[in-house]
Protein backbone atom coordinates (compact mmCIF):
# COMPACT_ATOMS: atom_id res chain seq x y z
CA UNK A 1 0.00 0.00 0.00
CA UNK A 2 2.59 2.34 1.14
CA UNK A 3 4.54 1.73 -2.24
CA UNK A 4 1.42 2.32 -4.04
CA UNK A 5 0.84 5.67 -2.80
CA UNK A 6 4.55 6.54 -3.44
CA UNK A 7 4.12 5.29 -7.17
CA UNK A 8 0.54 7.75 -6.72
CA UNK A 9 2.37 10.72 -5.48
CA UNK A 10 5.17 10.43 -8.00
CA UNK A 11 2.85 10.38 -11.41
CA UNK A 12 1.01 13.25 -9.45
CA UNK A 13 4.13 15.61 -8.60
CA UNK A 14 5.40 14.72 -11.94
CA UNK A 15 2.55 15.81 -13.68
CA UNK A 16 1.99 18.88 -11.46
CA UNK A 17 5.69 19.74 -12.64
CA UNK A 18 4.94 19.47 -16.60
CA UNK A 19 2.17 21.45 -16.24
CA UNK A 20 2.77 24.24 -13.57
CA UNK A 21 6.41 25.00 -14.58
CA UNK A 22 5.30 26.56 -17.82
CA UNK A 23 3.02 28.72 -15.95
CA UNK A 24 5.47 29.64 -13.68
CA UNK A 25 8.31 30.03 -16.08
CA UNK A 26 5.77 32.62 -18.05
CA UNK A 27 5.01 34.48 -15.09
CA UNK A 28 9.00 34.73 -14.42
CA UNK A 29 9.06 35.18 -18.15
CA UNK A 30 6.96 38.36 -17.95
CA UNK A 31 8.17 40.09 -14.83
CA UNK A 32 11.96 38.54 -14.60
CA UNK A 33 13.50 40.79 -17.77
CA UNK A 34 16.99 40.51 -18.67
CA UNK A 35 18.84 43.80 -17.92
CA UNK A 36 15.85 45.62 -16.24
CA UNK A 37 15.68 43.20 -13.02
CA UNK A 38 11.91 42.92 -11.17
CA UNK A 39 9.40 44.84 -13.24
CA UNK A 40 5.70 44.64 -13.14
CA UNK A 41 5.65 46.96 -16.79
CA UNK A 42 4.31 44.44 -19.03
CA UNK A 43 0.97 43.78 -16.64
CA UNK A 44 0.60 47.87 -16.19
CA UNK A 45 1.11 48.37 -20.18
CA UNK A 46 -1.78 45.80 -20.86
CA UNK A 47 -4.51 47.99 -20.61
CA UNK A 48 -2.93 51.17 -22.61
CA UNK A 49 -1.56 49.22 -25.47
CA UNK A 50 -3.00 49.99 -28.80
CA UNK A 51 -5.86 47.31 -29.47
CA UNK A 52 -6.06 45.55 -26.14
CA UNK A 53 -9.59 47.15 -25.35
CA UNK A 54 -11.46 47.26 -28.65
CA UNK A 55 -9.95 43.40 -29.02
CA UNK A 56 -11.24 42.39 -26.12
CA UNK A 57 -14.63 43.87 -26.75
CA UNK A 58 -14.64 42.44 -30.55
CA UNK A 59 -14.01 39.56 -28.73
CA UNK A 60 -16.54 39.59 -26.32
CA UNK A 61 -19.26 41.15 -28.15
CA UNK A 62 -18.94 38.08 -30.62
CA UNK A 63 -19.10 35.51 -27.44
CA UNK A 64 -22.31 37.43 -26.20
CA UNK A 65 -24.24 37.34 -29.96
CA UNK A 66 -22.73 33.85 -30.32
CA UNK A 67 -24.32 32.41 -27.23
CA UNK A 68 -27.20 34.23 -27.45
CA UNK A 69 -27.59 32.42 -30.85
CA UNK A 70 -26.39 29.04 -30.32
CA UNK A 71 -28.88 28.89 -26.92
CA UNK A 72 -31.76 30.23 -29.19
CA UNK A 73 -31.30 27.44 -31.66
CA UNK A 74 -30.29 24.67 -29.10
CA UNK A 75 -32.34 24.60 -26.25
CA UNK A 76 -36.12 24.75 -27.90
CA UNK A 77 -34.22 21.82 -30.47
CA UNK A 78 -33.09 19.37 -27.50
CA UNK A 79 -36.06 20.11 -25.71
CA UNK A 80 -38.28 19.21 -28.33
CA UNK A 81 -36.26 16.07 -28.83
CA UNK A 82 -37.27 15.11 -25.21
CA UNK A 83 -40.84 15.94 -25.55
CA UNK A 84 -42.32 14.97 -28.58
CA UNK A 85 -39.51 14.33 -31.55
CA UNK A 86 -37.61 11.59 -30.28
CA UNK A 87 -37.28 10.12 -34.20
CA UNK A 88 -35.08 13.47 -34.82
CA UNK A 89 -32.61 12.81 -32.04
CA UNK A 90 -30.39 11.08 -34.77
CA UNK A 91 -30.45 13.39 -36.54
CA UNK A 92 -29.39 16.58 -34.39
CA UNK A 93 -26.83 14.62 -32.83
CA UNK A 94 -25.19 14.01 -36.42
CA UNK A 95 -25.50 17.61 -36.49
CA UNK A 96 -24.51 18.62 -33.87
CA UNK A 97 -21.16 15.98 -33.99
CA UNK A 98 -20.22 16.97 -38.20
CA UNK A 99 -18.43 20.42 -36.62
CA UNK A 100 -15.72 17.56 -35.02
CA UNK A 101 -14.95 16.24 -38.32
CA UNK A 102 -14.37 19.29 -40.27
CA UNK A 103 -10.89 20.75 -38.57
CA UNK A 104 -11.09 24.71 -38.03
CA UNK A 105 -8.84 25.42 -40.89
CA UNK A 106 -10.53 23.45 -43.58
CA UNK A 107 -13.94 24.86 -42.44
CA UNK A 108 -12.43 28.03 -42.64
CA UNK A 109 -11.29 27.48 -46.31
CA UNK A 110 -14.61 26.68 -47.31
CA UNK A 111 -15.93 29.62 -45.50
CA UNK A 112 -13.37 31.87 -47.32
CA UNK A 113 -14.33 30.72 -50.47
CA UNK A 114 -18.26 31.43 -49.97
CA UNK A 115 -17.48 34.61 -49.09
CA UNK A 116 -15.46 35.09 -52.28
CA UNK A 117 -18.54 34.18 -54.28
CA UNK A 118 -19.93 37.67 -52.83
CA UNK A 119 -18.02 39.96 -55.55
CA UNK A 120 -17.63 37.38 -58.31
CA UNK A 121 -21.44 36.60 -58.86
CA UNK A 122 -23.35 38.95 -56.57
CA UNK A 123 -22.25 42.55 -57.15
CA UNK A 124 -25.20 43.64 -58.87
CA UNK A 125 -27.79 42.49 -56.44
CA UNK A 126 -28.78 43.43 -53.19
CA UNK A 127 -27.28 40.37 -51.26
CA UNK A 128 -24.13 41.84 -51.97
CA UNK A 129 -24.53 44.60 -49.48
CA UNK A 130 -25.05 41.55 -46.99
CA UNK A 131 -21.95 40.39 -47.75
CA UNK A 132 -20.43 43.62 -47.22
CA UNK A 133 -22.29 44.97 -44.41
CA UNK A 134 -21.65 41.12 -42.47
CA UNK A 135 -17.50 41.17 -43.03
CA UNK A 136 -17.73 44.92 -41.37
CA UNK A 137 -14.26 44.71 -39.42
CA UNK A 138 -15.72 47.06 -36.42
CA UNK A 139 -18.23 43.66 -35.88
CA UNK A 140 -17.70 41.02 -38.54
CA UNK A 141 -20.75 39.23 -38.21
CA UNK A 142 -19.76 36.80 -40.84
CA UNK A 143 -17.24 35.37 -37.26
CA UNK A 144 -20.77 34.30 -35.19
CA UNK A 145 -22.63 32.18 -37.28
CA UNK A 146 -18.86 30.27 -37.51
CA UNK A 147 -18.38 30.03 -33.84
CA UNK A 148 -21.82 28.76 -33.52
CA UNK A 149 -21.25 26.01 -35.58
CA UNK A 150 -17.80 24.88 -33.81
CA UNK A 151 -20.02 25.15 -30.60
CA UNK A 152 -22.37 23.03 -31.63
CA UNK A 153 -20.73 19.38 -30.07
CA UNK A 154 -19.80 21.21 -26.69
CA UNK A 155 -23.18 22.99 -26.58
CA UNK A 156 -24.58 19.97 -27.39
CA UNK A 157 -23.09 17.61 -24.47
CA UNK A 158 -23.57 20.35 -22.16
CA UNK A 159 -27.44 20.53 -22.71
CA UNK A 160 -27.80 16.91 -23.11
CA UNK A 161 -25.96 16.02 -20.02
CA UNK A 162 -28.42 18.46 -18.27
CA UNK A 163 -31.80 17.50 -19.60
CA UNK A 164 -30.63 13.73 -18.33
CA UNK A 165 -31.14 14.56 -15.14
CA UNK A 166 -34.55 16.35 -15.65
CA UNK A 167 -37.88 14.83 -16.12
CA UNK A 168 -38.79 17.22 -19.31
CA UNK A 169 -42.33 15.75 -20.39
CA UNK A 170 -43.58 15.22 -16.24
CA UNK A 171 -42.34 19.18 -16.12
CA UNK A 172 -43.78 20.53 -18.96
CA UNK A 173 -47.39 18.83 -18.58
CA UNK A 174 -47.53 20.06 -14.50
CA UNK A 175 -46.96 22.88 -15.99
CA UNK A 176 -49.61 22.95 -18.55
CA UNK A 177 -51.94 21.36 -16.66
CA UNK A 178 -51.97 24.48 -14.15
CA UNK A 179 -52.53 26.32 -17.18
CA UNK A 180 -49.37 27.99 -18.39
CA UNK A 181 -48.83 27.97 -22.27
CA UNK A 182 -46.33 26.64 -24.27
CA UNK A 183 -43.27 29.88 -23.42
CA UNK A 184 -44.33 29.60 -19.96
CA UNK A 185 -43.72 26.19 -19.41
CA UNK A 186 -40.33 26.47 -21.15
CA UNK A 187 -38.92 29.82 -19.53
CA UNK A 188 -40.59 28.95 -16.03
CA UNK A 189 -40.70 25.23 -15.33
CA UNK A 190 -37.74 23.60 -17.99
CA UNK A 191 -35.07 26.46 -18.11
CA UNK A 192 -34.65 27.02 -14.23
CA UNK A 193 -34.27 23.39 -13.93
CA UNK A 194 -31.26 23.72 -16.74
CA UNK A 195 -29.49 26.79 -15.42
CA UNK A 196 -26.42 24.26 -14.52
CA UNK A 197 -26.54 23.36 -17.87
CA UNK A 198 -27.09 26.91 -19.61
CA UNK A 199 -24.11 28.41 -17.74
CA UNK A 200 -21.90 25.14 -18.79
CA UNK A 201 -22.78 25.39 -22.45
CA UNK A 202 -22.24 29.74 -22.17
CA UNK A 203 -19.26 29.07 -20.67
CA UNK A 204 -17.49 26.42 -23.03
CA UNK A 205 -18.72 28.52 -25.53
CA UNK A 206 -17.44 31.78 -24.22
CA UNK A 207 -14.12 30.38 -23.88
CA UNK A 208 -14.09 28.59 -27.15
CA UNK A 209 -14.78 32.25 -28.84
CA UNK A 210 -12.25 33.75 -26.42
CA UNK A 211 -9.53 31.99 -27.54
CA UNK A 212 -10.44 31.37 -31.37
CA UNK A 213 -7.80 32.12 -33.51
CA UNK A 214 -7.73 30.19 -36.86
CA UNK A 215 -11.11 31.34 -38.45
CA UNK A 216 -10.69 34.92 -37.19
CA UNK A 217 -6.87 35.03 -38.57
CA UNK A 218 -7.48 33.72 -41.94
CA UNK A 219 -10.33 35.42 -42.48
CA UNK A 220 -8.38 39.15 -41.50
CA UNK A 221 -9.79 40.14 -38.02
CA UNK A 222 -8.75 41.44 -35.09
CA UNK A 223 -10.37 39.41 -31.96
CA UNK A 224 -8.49 39.10 -28.64
CA UNK A 225 -6.10 35.97 -30.15
CA UNK A 226 -5.41 37.54 -33.10
CA UNK A 227 -4.52 40.72 -31.64
CA UNK A 228 -2.53 38.63 -28.80
CA UNK A 229 -0.44 37.33 -31.60
CA UNK A 230 0.30 40.34 -33.76
CA UNK A 231 1.09 42.18 -30.87
CA UNK A 232 4.27 39.47 -29.52
CA UNK A 233 6.27 40.13 -32.45
CA UNK A 234 7.11 43.85 -31.31
CA UNK A 235 6.49 43.37 -26.78
CA UNK A 236 6.99 39.34 -26.21
CA UNK A 237 6.84 40.48 -22.50
CA UNK A 238 3.35 41.70 -23.05
CA UNK A 239 1.85 38.83 -25.23
CA UNK A 240 2.94 36.56 -22.73
CA UNK A 241 1.21 38.72 -19.77
CA UNK A 242 -1.84 38.78 -21.90
CA UNK A 243 -1.84 34.75 -22.21
CA UNK A 244 -1.15 34.76 -18.38
CA UNK A 245 -4.19 36.53 -17.37
CA UNK A 246 -6.25 35.34 -19.71
CA UNK A 247 -5.77 32.00 -18.88
CA UNK A 248 -6.04 32.64 -15.01
CA UNK A 249 -9.76 34.73 -15.86
CA UNK A 250 -10.90 31.26 -17.53
CA UNK A 251 -9.63 29.12 -14.55
CA UNK A 252 -11.56 31.59 -12.40
CA UNK A 253 -14.17 31.32 -14.18
CA UNK A 254 -14.73 27.29 -14.11
CA UNK A 255 -13.81 27.73 -10.62
CA UNK A 256 -16.66 30.00 -9.56
CA UNK A 257 -18.80 28.14 -12.46
CA UNK A 258 -18.09 24.38 -10.50
CA UNK A 259 -19.05 25.97 -7.01
CA UNK A 260 -22.08 27.41 -8.16
CA UNK A 261 -23.73 24.63 -10.03
CA UNK A 262 -21.74 21.78 -8.59
CA UNK A 263 -21.29 20.35 -11.71
CA UNK A 264 -16.76 20.49 -11.99
CA UNK A 265 -17.50 16.83 -13.86
CA UNK A 266 -20.06 18.25 -16.71
CA UNK A 267 -18.49 20.69 -17.36
CA UNK A 268 -14.50 19.07 -17.52
CA UNK A 269 -16.42 16.99 -19.85
CA UNK A 270 -17.25 19.23 -22.61
CA UNK B 1 -56.80 30.75 -19.68
CA UNK B 2 -60.22 29.88 -20.50
CA UNK B 3 -59.87 30.16 -23.95
CA UNK B 4 -57.07 27.33 -23.74
CA UNK B 5 -59.37 24.99 -21.47
CA UNK B 6 -62.62 25.47 -24.39
CA UNK B 7 -60.25 24.34 -26.98
CA UNK B 8 -58.94 21.51 -24.73
CA UNK B 9 -62.47 20.76 -23.81
CA UNK B 10 -63.47 20.82 -27.29
CA UNK B 11 -60.61 18.78 -29.15
CA UNK B 12 -59.72 15.36 -27.22
CA UNK B 13 -57.30 13.49 -28.19
CA UNK B 14 -56.19 14.21 -31.83
CA UNK B 15 -55.59 17.90 -31.45
CA UNK B 16 -53.39 16.88 -28.29
CA UNK B 17 -51.29 14.69 -30.04
CA UNK B 18 -50.93 17.18 -32.92
CA UNK B 19 -50.22 20.14 -30.64
CA UNK B 20 -47.05 18.17 -28.94
CA UNK B 21 -45.99 16.83 -32.12
CA UNK B 22 -45.87 20.33 -33.50
CA UNK B 23 -43.56 22.22 -31.23
CA UNK B 24 -41.55 19.13 -31.88
CA UNK B 25 -40.74 20.05 -35.32
CA UNK B 26 -40.81 23.41 -35.15
CA UNK B 27 -38.13 23.57 -32.47
CA UNK B 28 -35.54 21.39 -34.54
CA UNK B 29 -36.32 22.96 -37.41
CA UNK B 30 -34.10 26.65 -36.89
CA UNK B 31 -31.53 24.51 -36.06
CA UNK B 32 -31.40 22.41 -39.04
CA UNK B 33 -31.73 25.25 -41.32
CA UNK B 34 -29.35 27.18 -39.65
CA UNK B 35 -26.24 24.22 -40.16
CA UNK B 36 -27.43 23.90 -43.68
CA UNK B 37 -26.15 27.31 -44.35
CA UNK B 38 -23.26 28.12 -41.86
CA UNK B 39 -21.94 24.71 -42.28
CA UNK B 40 -23.45 23.33 -45.54
CA UNK B 41 -22.59 26.11 -48.03
CA UNK B 42 -18.80 26.32 -46.41
CA UNK B 43 -19.09 22.20 -46.86
CA UNK B 44 -20.11 22.54 -50.50
CA UNK B 45 -17.50 24.91 -51.32
CA UNK B 46 -15.10 23.21 -50.57
CA UNK B 47 -16.37 20.15 -52.45
CA UNK B 48 -16.89 22.34 -55.11
CA UNK B 49 -13.39 23.91 -55.66
CA UNK B 50 -11.36 20.91 -54.53
CA UNK B 51 -12.51 19.56 -58.01
CA UNK B 52 -12.81 22.34 -60.11
CA UNK B 53 -9.87 24.17 -61.76
CA UNK B 54 -10.27 27.63 -63.44
CA UNK B 55 -8.35 28.40 -66.61
CA UNK B 56 -6.67 31.80 -65.97
CA UNK B 57 -6.56 32.44 -69.93
CA UNK B 58 -10.33 31.63 -70.41
CA UNK B 59 -11.51 32.15 -67.12
CA UNK B 60 -13.54 29.12 -67.80
CA UNK B 61 -13.74 26.27 -64.71
CA UNK B 62 -13.68 22.77 -65.19
CA UNK B 63 -14.14 19.32 -63.21
CA UNK B 64 -11.14 17.67 -62.62
CA UNK B 65 -9.20 15.18 -59.67
CA UNK B 66 -6.10 17.67 -60.66
CA UNK B 67 -6.22 19.93 -57.76
CA UNK B 68 -6.00 16.46 -55.37
CA UNK B 69 -3.89 14.82 -57.49
CA UNK B 70 -1.68 17.78 -56.69
CA UNK B 71 -2.20 17.68 -52.85
CA UNK B 72 -0.99 14.36 -52.76
CA UNK B 73 2.53 15.28 -54.19
CA UNK B 74 6.08 17.18 -53.12
CA UNK B 75 5.75 19.80 -50.34
CA UNK B 76 1.81 19.15 -49.64
CA UNK B 77 2.87 15.13 -49.29
CA UNK B 78 5.18 16.14 -47.20
CA UNK B 79 3.07 18.32 -44.90
CA UNK B 80 0.10 15.55 -44.63
CA UNK B 81 2.66 12.84 -43.67
CA UNK B 82 3.88 15.69 -41.30
CA UNK B 83 1.02 16.02 -39.98
CA UNK B 84 0.03 12.89 -39.13
CA UNK B 85 3.19 11.58 -37.76
CA UNK B 86 3.25 14.45 -34.92
CA UNK B 87 -0.32 13.73 -34.63
CA UNK B 88 0.54 10.13 -34.21
CA UNK B 89 3.26 10.18 -32.01
CA UNK B 90 1.79 12.77 -29.13
CA UNK B 91 -1.39 10.97 -29.39
CA UNK B 92 0.65 7.80 -28.44
CA UNK B 93 2.51 9.63 -25.64
CA UNK B 94 -0.21 11.70 -24.51
CA UNK B 95 -2.54 8.32 -24.03
CA UNK B 96 0.14 6.31 -22.55
CA UNK B 97 1.20 9.48 -19.67
CA UNK B 98 -2.65 10.12 -19.24
CA UNK B 99 -3.57 6.82 -18.25
CA UNK B 100 -1.46 6.42 -15.45
CA UNK B 101 -2.02 9.85 -14.14
CA UNK B 102 -6.06 9.06 -14.12
CA UNK B 103 -5.41 5.83 -12.42
CA UNK B 104 -3.62 7.80 -9.71
CA UNK B 105 -6.62 10.40 -8.97
CA UNK B 106 -9.29 7.94 -9.82
CA UNK B 107 -7.89 5.70 -6.74
CA UNK B 108 -7.03 8.50 -4.61
CA UNK B 109 -9.00 9.05 -1.65
CA UNK B 110 -9.12 12.65 -1.91
CA UNK B 111 -12.45 14.13 -3.26
CA UNK B 112 -10.99 17.62 -3.36
CA UNK B 113 -7.73 16.48 -5.01
CA UNK B 114 -9.51 14.54 -8.08
CA UNK B 115 -12.25 17.12 -8.87
CA UNK B 116 -9.48 19.93 -8.82
CA UNK B 117 -7.58 17.29 -11.35
CA UNK B 118 -10.51 16.90 -13.25
CA UNK B 119 -11.12 20.89 -13.38
CA UNK B 120 -7.65 21.72 -14.38
CA UNK B 121 -8.08 18.91 -17.24
CA UNK B 122 -10.84 20.50 -18.54
CA UNK B 123 -9.54 24.01 -18.77
CA UNK B 124 -6.32 22.47 -20.17
CA UNK B 125 -8.22 20.09 -22.33
CA UNK B 126 -9.93 23.20 -24.21
CA UNK B 127 -6.31 25.35 -23.65
CA UNK B 128 -4.86 25.13 -26.71
CA UNK B 129 -4.01 27.97 -28.84
CA UNK B 130 -2.31 31.11 -28.87
CA UNK B 131 -1.26 31.35 -24.91
CA UNK B 132 -0.34 28.00 -24.87
CA UNK B 133 2.23 28.80 -27.71
CA UNK B 134 3.34 31.87 -25.70
CA UNK B 135 3.63 29.88 -22.65
CA UNK B 136 5.95 27.07 -24.14
CA UNK B 137 7.88 29.90 -25.60
CA UNK B 138 8.34 32.07 -22.34
CA UNK B 139 9.43 28.96 -20.68
CA UNK B 140 11.65 26.84 -23.11
CA UNK B 141 11.97 29.08 -26.62
CA UNK B 142 15.06 30.54 -27.63
CA UNK B 143 14.99 33.51 -24.44
CA UNK B 144 12.95 31.41 -22.87
CA UNK B 145 13.27 31.39 -18.80
CA UNK B 146 14.40 27.94 -18.34
CA UNK B 147 16.41 27.85 -21.71
CA UNK B 148 18.60 30.87 -20.45
CA UNK B 149 18.90 29.55 -16.55
CA UNK B 150 19.61 25.49 -17.49
CA UNK B 151 21.79 26.53 -20.39
CA UNK B 152 19.66 24.54 -22.88
CA UNK B 153 20.54 26.68 -26.15
CA UNK B 154 24.08 24.66 -25.50
CA UNK B 155 22.27 21.45 -25.36
CA UNK B 156 21.22 21.45 -28.85
CA UNK B 157 17.45 21.84 -27.72
CA UNK B 158 15.44 23.52 -30.01
CA UNK B 159 11.28 24.33 -28.79
CA UNK B 160 10.63 25.12 -32.75
CA UNK B 161 10.90 21.84 -33.86
CA UNK B 162 9.41 17.95 -34.36
CA UNK B 163 9.75 16.88 -30.42
CA UNK B 164 9.04 20.69 -29.18
CA UNK B 165 5.67 20.56 -30.98
CA UNK B 166 5.20 17.32 -29.26
CA UNK B 167 6.35 18.23 -25.82
CA UNK B 168 4.03 21.44 -26.17
CA UNK B 169 0.96 19.70 -27.74
CA UNK B 170 0.98 17.09 -24.89
CA UNK B 171 0.27 19.79 -22.51
CA UNK B 172 -3.48 19.79 -23.85
CA UNK B 173 -3.44 15.66 -24.76
CA UNK B 174 -2.85 14.48 -21.62
CA UNK B 175 -6.16 16.64 -19.76
CA UNK B 176 -8.09 15.00 -22.86
CA UNK B 177 -6.82 12.05 -21.70
CA UNK B 178 -7.55 12.26 -18.75
CA UNK B 179 -11.19 13.55 -19.31
CA UNK B 180 -11.67 10.47 -21.26
CA UNK B 181 -10.42 7.46 -20.04
CA UNK B 182 -11.86 8.66 -16.46
CA UNK B 183 -15.27 7.63 -16.74
CA UNK B 184 -13.89 3.84 -17.52
CA UNK B 185 -11.50 3.74 -14.82
CA UNK B 186 -14.57 4.54 -12.47
CA UNK B 187 -16.33 1.87 -14.53
CA UNK B 188 -13.64 -0.94 -13.28
CA UNK B 189 -15.36 -2.04 -10.03
CA UNK B 190 -13.30 -3.00 -6.89
CA UNK B 191 -15.02 -6.27 -6.72
CA UNK B 192 -13.66 -7.31 -10.06
CA UNK B 193 -10.35 -6.37 -8.09
CA UNK B 194 -10.98 -8.38 -5.28
CA UNK B 195 -12.49 -11.03 -7.00
CA UNK B 196 -8.91 -11.56 -8.77
CA UNK B 197 -7.25 -11.06 -5.99
CA UNK B 198 -9.38 -14.31 -4.11
CA UNK B 199 -8.44 -16.28 -6.73
CA UNK B 200 -4.90 -15.66 -6.65
CA UNK B 201 -4.14 -13.17 -9.38
CA UNK B 202 -1.16 -10.94 -8.97
CA UNK B 203 -1.78 -6.94 -9.80
CA UNK B 204 0.10 -7.79 -13.05
CA UNK B 205 -2.29 -10.63 -14.09
CA UNK B 206 -5.23 -8.28 -12.86
CA UNK B 207 -4.32 -5.81 -15.49
CA UNK B 208 -3.80 -7.92 -17.80
CA UNK B 209 -6.52 -10.05 -17.96
CA UNK B 210 -9.41 -7.92 -16.46
CA UNK B 211 -9.00 -4.37 -16.37
CA UNK B 212 -6.97 -3.35 -19.93
CA UNK B 213 -9.35 -5.66 -21.71
CA UNK B 214 -12.27 -3.86 -20.60
CA UNK B 215 -10.40 -0.31 -20.76
CA UNK B 216 -9.53 -1.05 -24.37
CA UNK B 217 -11.90 0.28 -26.54
CA UNK B 218 -11.95 3.49 -24.30
CA UNK B 219 -8.23 3.69 -24.61
CA UNK B 220 -8.57 3.40 -28.35
CA UNK B 221 -11.03 5.74 -28.51
CA UNK B 222 -9.11 8.38 -26.57
CA UNK B 223 -6.28 6.89 -28.64
CA UNK B 224 -7.50 8.21 -31.91
CA UNK B 225 -9.56 11.38 -29.83
CA UNK B 226 -6.31 12.63 -29.14
CA UNK B 227 -5.52 11.92 -33.00
CA UNK B 228 -8.18 14.15 -34.17
CA UNK B 229 -7.57 16.34 -31.90
CA UNK B 230 -3.62 17.02 -32.64
CA UNK B 231 -4.13 16.62 -36.26
CA UNK B 232 -6.80 19.40 -36.61
CA UNK B 233 -4.37 22.22 -34.03
CA UNK B 234 -3.55 25.45 -35.83
CA UNK B 235 -2.99 27.91 -33.77
CA UNK B 236 -0.47 26.40 -31.51
CA UNK B 237 2.00 25.27 -34.36
CA UNK B 238 1.19 28.67 -36.32
CA UNK B 239 1.91 31.32 -33.32
CA UNK B 240 4.97 28.95 -32.56
CA UNK B 241 6.94 27.71 -35.35
CA UNK B 242 5.92 29.66 -38.34
CA UNK B 243 6.72 27.35 -40.98
CA UNK B 244 9.84 25.59 -39.48
CA UNK B 245 7.70 22.29 -39.38
CA UNK B 246 6.07 20.57 -42.03
CA UNK B 247 2.19 20.82 -41.67
CA UNK B 248 -0.79 20.47 -43.58
CA UNK B 249 -3.10 23.13 -41.35
CA UNK B 250 0.09 25.61 -42.29
CA UNK B 251 0.25 24.62 -45.98
CA UNK B 252 -3.44 25.26 -46.07
CA UNK B 253 -3.03 28.10 -44.27
CA UNK B 254 -0.36 29.71 -46.28
CA UNK B 255 -2.60 29.01 -49.64
CA UNK B 256 -5.76 30.67 -48.63
CA UNK B 257 -3.45 33.78 -47.19
CA UNK B 258 -1.74 33.45 -51.34
CA UNK B 259 1.32 33.41 -49.63
CA UNK B 260 2.60 30.80 -51.94
CA UNK B 261 1.34 30.56 -55.72
CA UNK B 262 -1.65 32.54 -57.06
CA UNK B 263 -4.12 30.16 -57.66
CA UNK B 264 -3.27 27.65 -55.42
CA UNK B 265 -6.30 28.30 -53.39
CA UNK B 266 -8.39 25.59 -54.91
CA UNK B 267 -5.18 23.09 -54.01
CA UNK B 268 -5.88 24.56 -50.09
CA UNK B 269 -9.49 22.94 -50.47
CA UNK B 270 -8.47 20.14 -51.82
CA UNK B 271 -5.77 19.38 -48.56
CA UNK B 272 -8.71 20.83 -46.84
CA UNK B 273 -10.87 17.94 -47.90
CA UNK B 274 -8.12 15.91 -47.05
CA UNK B 275 -7.87 16.49 -43.65
CA UNK B 276 -11.83 15.87 -43.48
CA UNK B 277 -11.35 12.79 -44.72
CA UNK B 278 -8.67 11.82 -42.23
CA UNK B 279 -10.86 13.42 -39.29
CA UNK B 280 -13.74 11.64 -40.82
CA UNK B 281 -12.12 8.45 -40.25
CA UNK B 282 -10.98 9.27 -37.25
CA UNK B 283 -14.90 9.41 -35.74
CA UNK B 284 -15.72 6.74 -37.60
CA UNK B 285 -13.24 4.89 -35.14
CA UNK B 286 -13.80 6.63 -32.50
CA UNK B 287 -17.67 6.96 -31.92
CA UNK B 288 -18.33 3.07 -32.21
CA UNK B 289 -15.47 2.86 -29.63
CA UNK B 290 -17.06 4.92 -27.18
CA UNK B 291 -20.62 3.02 -27.59
CA UNK B 292 -18.90 -0.12 -26.68
CA UNK B 293 -16.71 1.38 -24.06
CA UNK B 294 -20.35 2.77 -22.70
CA UNK B 295 -21.68 -0.47 -21.99
CA UNK B 296 -18.99 -1.28 -19.49
CA UNK B 297 -20.66 2.24 -17.72
CA UNK B 298 -23.97 1.69 -17.40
Amino acid sequence: MARLNLWRWGVLGLAGLYFLVPMAASVVFTVDVPGQGITFDAYTRIFSTDGFVSSLLLSLGLAAATIAIVLLLMVPAMVALRLGAPRLRPVVEVVCSLPLVVPPIAFVAGIGTVLKWGPEHLSRTPLFQTFVAIQNPDFPFVLVPAYVVMALPFVYRALDAGLRAVDVPTLVEAARSCGAGWPQALVRAVLPNLRGALLNASFLTLALVLGEFTVAQLLGFQPFAVWIVNVSGSQAQLSVAVSVLSLLVTWVLLLALAGAGGRTRTASRG
Amino acid sequence: MTAALTRADAAPVASSKRRRRAPGWLAVLPLLVFTAVAFGLPAVAILNGAFTVKDPASGTTSYTTENLTTSLQGAYLTALLGSVKLSAVSAALGALLGLPLAQAVVTSRFPALREAVLTASGVLANFGGVPLAFAFVATLGNAGVLTRHLGLADTGWDLYSFWGLVLVYLYFLIPLMVLTITPALDGLRTQWREAAQNNGATAVQYWRHVALPVLLPSLLGGLVLLFGSAFAAYATAAAMVGSSVPLVTLQIADAISGNVLVGQENVALALSLDMVLVAGLVMAVYLPLQRRSARWLA
